[in-house]
């Protein structure tokens, strides 16, 4: 095994998000990003497989804004050997599907690699459409849902969390493994180690050094708004003396709702 | 492609069983918006008998490929199958079920199809234009996303439990048997744990206790399951008790089981919108906590500034005096 590479989005922090309360828009313009939680899971997922085993280089592949760099110095200071970063002015609109082929046009200029590794959903978009998306435009075997992964030769295998069953499963590489929060925790690079990788190398492609071509990747999906939801609830604080009373209060509440007894 | 005219019909399809059904329901209103047939795919080994019971769920059609390669799911047999149906029958909308499984088979069959795919829709409804619209949650929880497909098939994936599993009804309908060209699976699965299913899913429980950080021990879980007892329901957590404490194996949340009973007890949970997303639907939500501050109060119809040592257990007693 040589090559692993990860697929990482620059998402916006949603925890830090504001809402305009007169329109219901979120504000996203300025919001802080950060890389997909998920996506710095398969990331140290990376590191952790060339600590095992060595001799093993890690990229990660970003399709981004020029500001993706500050994230992608994280990445290098995880463990990452080099990163890419595709940024072109024409990458705004672009749905999960013109990603996932700007990905698969990145990873084949890359050329060869074992194992691609990514976040099951991202943290902002939360579709989980991209890996799938990008297995079949590399013809790759496809694993889903992992929350613990190991190498053994040629092979990949894999314990995936359903909803009714865990399933360990196996394939031969290259493949595309796309992985839950649950498979580790990821670290939290050392002084020494944000040193280092300010010298690691950003590699930046435009989508003509990748061949693409703008039909390519025009949206398939329309979003036609995007707001805070309406929450429409009674917001009744139950007061009284004691907890007793408060309780009985809140008992006949529920009573008279007719959600409770029959 | 030819044009988007000739696409025609709404189709449905999951692996899970339940959800098929469900996914009937919303499947035939919009059929019958359109004006247009609805159909199910029925995939499996010695499946066919089912196909009466998805007709009288509401299909008017059941495509159905019986074959031991499709005895249990497996990506390519499943996903070449339903490529082929759907570029051989070209459906207007196809419904797909957002399992584990589920969801990827959509994302590679849109991919395939060279179409777009809207997943995880809360909502779905069709627009003057005959268009789907799908509504999904998205930026944490923050936004409701309206979205519509630009291509045919407009394909959307579908939680389990979002709509209601329609009431099966004596009515007739056509079953397709098909012999398709199956690829073979390119990933192998060396072993299948069921999940101890002692308990009912958390999506099921019609009545849910939950908690969160403001619990203080694992053993205090107990209380909540008083609590539950009573009410004929289930207990459930927020995320922090699986990701930092360990103490249940999942959460409710966005990122986990989205949960719409009748009453949702939050008990010692802040009301991260996380989580919040995971419980918008619950018909009515009562929160319990310390800080009159706790966002969680601002969803809630009934809250109790107080300690939830004290509140749950005297709640208890008041519901077991008051429903005898």
């Amino acid at each position: 095994m040589k090559r692993i590479i990860v697929c990482l989005k620059q998402a916006v922090d949603v925890s830090q998000l504001k809402v305009d309360p007169a329109t219901r828009q979120l504000i996203t313009a300025g919001a802080p990003r950060k890389i997909s939680d998920f996506d710095k899971n398969a990331l140290e997922e990376a590191v952790k497989i060339k600590e095992k085993l060595g001799g093993i280089e890690i990229f990660t592949l970003t399709v981004s804004t020029e500001d993706a760099k500050a994230v992608l110095r994280e990445a290098l200071a995880m463990g990452a050997d080099k990163a890419y970063l595709v940024n072109d002015h024409a990458l705004q609109g672009v749905d999960t599907s013109g990603t996932a082929y700007i990905l698969a046009q990145a990873v084949k200029k890359i050329g060869e690699f074992d194992l691609i590794l990514g976040g099951e959903a991202s943290l902002d978009g939360f579709s989980g459409l991209v890996g799938s998306r990008l297995s079949e435009l590399l013809l790759l075997p496809q694993i889903t849902s992992v929350r613990k992964l190991s190498v053994e030769g040629e092979a990949v295998i894999a314990e995936r969390a359903l909803e009714d069953a865990s399933e360990t499963v196996k394939t031969k590489m290259p493949a595309l493994v796309t992985v839950t929060r649950e498979i580790n925790q990821p670290r939290i690079p050392s002084l020494m180690m944000i040193m280092k990788a300010s010298k690691k190398e950003i590699v930046t492609w435009t989508l003509a050094d990748l061949n693409v071509q703008k039909e390519k990747i025009t949206p398939k999906i329309e979003v036609i708004e995007a707001l805070a939801p309406k929450m429409e609830r009674k917001k009744i604080i139950i007061k009284g003396e004691t907890v007793q009373e408060i309780a009985e209060k809140l008992a006949r509440a529920l009573i008279q709702e007719g959600i409770v007894g029959r | 492609m030819n044009g988007v005219s000739e696409h025609k019909g709404v189709w449905v399809f999951s692996e899970a069983y339940d959800l098929t059904l469900e996914m009937l329901g919303k499947g035939r209103e919009l059929a019958n918006t359109l004006h247009t047939e609805l159909s199910t795919v029925l995939l499996g080994n010695n499946v066919q008998e089912k196909a009466g019971e998805l007709i009288r769920y509401g299909a008017d059609k059941v495509y159905v490929v019986d074959n031991p390669a499709l005895g249990h799911f497996q990506a390519e047999p499943y996903l070449s199958v339903l490529h082929d149906l759907t570029e051989r029958y070209r459906p207007e909308i196809l419904l797909v079920g957002s399992t584990r499984n589920g969801k990827p088979l959509a994302a590679r069959l849109a991919e395939r199809l060279n179409t777009g795919c809207v997943p995880d829709c809360i909502r779905l409804s069709v627009d003057e234009g005959g268009r789907l619209i799908g509504e999904r949650i998205t930026y944490g929880g923050n936004a409701v996303a309206k979205i519509a497909s630009k291509s045919k098939p407009q394909i959307a994936t579908v939680p389990s439990r979002a709509f209601e599993k329609p009431s099966p009804k004596e009515r007739t309908g056509q079953t397709v048997k098909l012999d398709v060209k199956i690829e073979p699976p390119k990933v192998e699965i060396v072993e299948r744990k069921p999940l101890e299913t002692s308990s009912v899913r958390v999506e099921e429980a019609e009545v849910i206790v939950s908690c969160g950080r403001g619990l203080e021990k694992k053993d205090d879980i107990a209380l909540l399951e008083g609590l539950a007892e009573v009410l004929g329901g289930q207990v459930g957590c927020s995320r922090p008790l699986v990701e930092d404490r360990k103490w249940f194996s999942e959460w409710i949340g966005l990122s986990g089981h989205k949960v719409k009973p009748k009453l949702y007890i939050a008990s010692g949970v802040s009301g991260v919108i996380q989580h919040v997303a995971g419980i918008r639907d619950s018909k009515v939500i009562v929160a319990i906590n310390k800080d009159p501050e706790a966002p969680i109060f601002e969803i809630a119809d009934y809250g109790v500034v107080g300690n939830l040592y004290e509140v749950l257990p005297a709640l208890k007693e008041a519901l077991k005096k008051l429903l005898q």
